[in-house]
């Protein structure tokens, strides 16, 4: 169904070396992983704006508070693990609190870091940053949308953090394709089940559904790639024509968006909810596939919820 | 420099500051008693910072990153005009624009909320790594704590500080020796202290934080660097100003009663 795979932080990278030459207020910081954030492009074109800070997090990201408030505009990186969890009080007090206009934008997110194993793979940080006030969060499922999001992202004038994959993607959309923060991409409302996707989980999803589909389930799949604030206008749209809501994220089951859609629609409309998302443990070393395979975030994952939930409905 | 002025507006600080922490039944005496001169000097003789400028990218900048000396960093704004002096008393109380901790979206003059201690310096480098690239010739004055200096988060600041070489940034370290379970002596030993600094590149400097012209020969003497970021280490008391209080440890973060609060009025009153 997908040909072509791309990496996701390589085109974070190029984009912000467009953004650099369009806008002189942009600056970046990383903390020692420029190589593998892919900041590095932007280090090479405008190493006067590059501030690499070394292996310090937290003195990374209230730095980069300080020069929002002199009227720079900041995209901090580095490895989701560090960039939220590490720092979550920086964010919270030096950040978000007195409200500065700083970019977290994190590579690694998941448990798609692969063999570096679970000190660096990162299945809560969508939980841990979206209890902050009104922070914006991203999770991109392709190439030409991070690319198409990161001007909007310059242009966005609040606190906003986006997680991306360390391996590469399936190509989903076209290169025109629009996107705007606080959306998602409806692909199609379900008359049965609809997936509710993020991330690269979007790809499996689309693929699952043709397969459901064939056993007669009527399958819909939604791209939820703004996790915070909630798109709950697509989401009422599922409720009023699916009978139940299949959420897919490479994030633990606790506090992602299958809780945040939860959360909305029990107190809504009460619908059956199924998610495939990574049970409340730690990841380990292994190969993407052998890891999705195992933690239960693979097609045929997604297909046996699938069922599981149609059952229910 | 008028030096009696500057004692006048330190003694009203003081008197002030007594008033909001016991009209709150809460905030910290010990900690803005120690810290209140050196703010004072810097409101209102050092920087470039007024009613009309106070939001201007031209403007000095003072950050109080050992944020619970709130109360003395109000004092000042409300004597500069920013805030009205009649706010004040609203401090820490419901609705109030005066937090127990400063909030930059709050109060008018706070340059970034701060109170989770270890984060001041960081927001400070990043300020003045701004106005350089700007080539804007501000200075950033940034206050720590003795206690704070546990914060990990502070030494790698501070090697940041030397890293983008920020003369334009002085570091006022409020050295009281006291913190809240006890002596920082006891607690983390700093010494040797100056050595500290001095060994990270900073040119080092040490003053009297209750001595006016002390301060300001400190201060006059910071602005001839070049090239490398300044650290004064201002030896203070905690609590200064009432004899009780002065390196009490129980006024760290308690209010006086009743008792205490006309007792230490009257002391400050008299000077």
């Amino acid at each position: 169904m997908f040909k072509k795979k791309s990496s996701l932080r390589a085109v974070y990278g190029k984009e912000l070396v467009n953004l650099g030459k369009k806008y002189d207020d942009i600056v970046v910081l990383d903390a020692d992983l420029a190589k593998s954030t892919k900041t590095e492009f932007f280090k090479k074109e405008f190493p006067e704006r590059f501030f690499d800070m070394g292996i310090s997090e937290a003195d990374m990201v209230v730095t980069a508070a300080g020069l929002a408030s002199v009227g720079f505009k900041p995209f901090c990186s580095s490895f989701a693990v560090f960039l939220t969890g590490r720092v979550y009080d920086q964010i919270r007090n030096s950040i978000a609190y007195p409200s500065w206009n700083v970019k977290l934008i994190s590579t690694h997110a998941g448990i798609s870091v692969g063999e570096d194993g679970a000190s660096h793979q990162m299945l809560e940080d969508i939980a841990i940053t979206r209890v902050i006030p009104k922070i914006t969060i991203l999770s991109p499922s392709d190439p030409n949308m991070v690319s198409n999001l990161m001007e909007k992202i310059y242009h966005y004038e609040s606190y906003l953090y986006m997680r991306l994959p360390r391996n590469d993607v399936y190509e989903i959309y076209k290169k025109d394709q629009d996107f705007e923060i606080g959306g998602s991409y409806i692909h199609k409302i379900g008359k049965d089940i609809t997936i509710v996707a993020t991330g690269q989980l979007v790809s499996y999803s689309l693929m699952a559904m043709l397969e459901l589909e064939k056993e007669g389930i009527d399958t819909g799949v939604v791209d939820m790639y703004t996790l915070k604030p909630l798109d709950t206008k697509t989401l009422d749209s599922i409720i009023d024509i699916s009978k139940g809501i299949l959420v897919c994220e490479e994030h633990s089951l606790i506090g992602g968006l299958f809780g945040s859609i939860a959360e909305y629609v029990v107190r809504n409309h009460p619908l059956p909810i199924e998610s495939v998302s990574v049970n409340d443990t730690f990841g380990e070393s292994g190969k993407v596939e052998e890891l999705f395979e195992k933690y239960g975030l693979s097609k045929e994952s997604i297909m046996k919820k699938g069922k599981i939930l149609y059952d229910r409905i | 420099m008028d030096i009696e002025r500057l004692k006048k507006i330190s003694k009203k600080a003081r008197i002030d500051i007594l008033k909001m922490v016991y009209n709150a039944s809460s905030g910290h005496i010990g900690g803005s008693f120690s810290a209140i001169d050196i703010m004072v000097y810097l409101y209102f003789q050092k920087m470039n910072y007024s009613k009309d400028n106070y939001d201007k990218p031209d403007r000095d900048r003072f950050i109080l990153s050992k944020g619970h000396a709130s109360a003395a960093l109000y004092t000042c704004l409300a004597y500069k005009g920013i805030i009205s002096e009649n706010e004040l008393l609203s401090f820490r109380k419901i609705n109030s624009i005066l937090q127990g901790h400063p909030s930059r979206k709050l109060t008018p003059g706070v340059e970034t909320s701060t109170g989770s201690l270890g984060q001041g310096l960081s927001f400070a480098n990043g300020v003045a790594i701004g106005l350089k690239l700007k080539n804007i010739p501000s200075k950033v004055f940034v206050m720590i704590g003795d206690g704070e200096i546990n914060e990990g988060q502070i030494w790698e600041a501070l090697m940041s500080s030397i890293r983008y070489k920020l003369d334009n940034l002085r570091i006022i370290l409020d050295y009281n020796h006291l913190q809240i379970d006890g002596k920082i002596e006891d607690i983390k030993d700093p010494r040797p202290t100056k050595e500290k600094f001095e060994s990270f590149g900073f040119a080092t400097f040490e003053m009297d934080g209750h001595d006016f012209k002390e301060i300001d020969k400190t201060f006059t003497s910071a602005d001839k660097i070049k090239k490398k970021p300044v650290f004064i280490i201002a030896n203070t008391i905690k609590g200064k100003g009432v004899s009780f209080m002065e390196n009490n440890v129980d006024f760290h973060g308690n209010p006086p009663n009743k008792e205490e609060f006309e007792k230490a009025l009257m002391e400050l009153s008299n000077v």
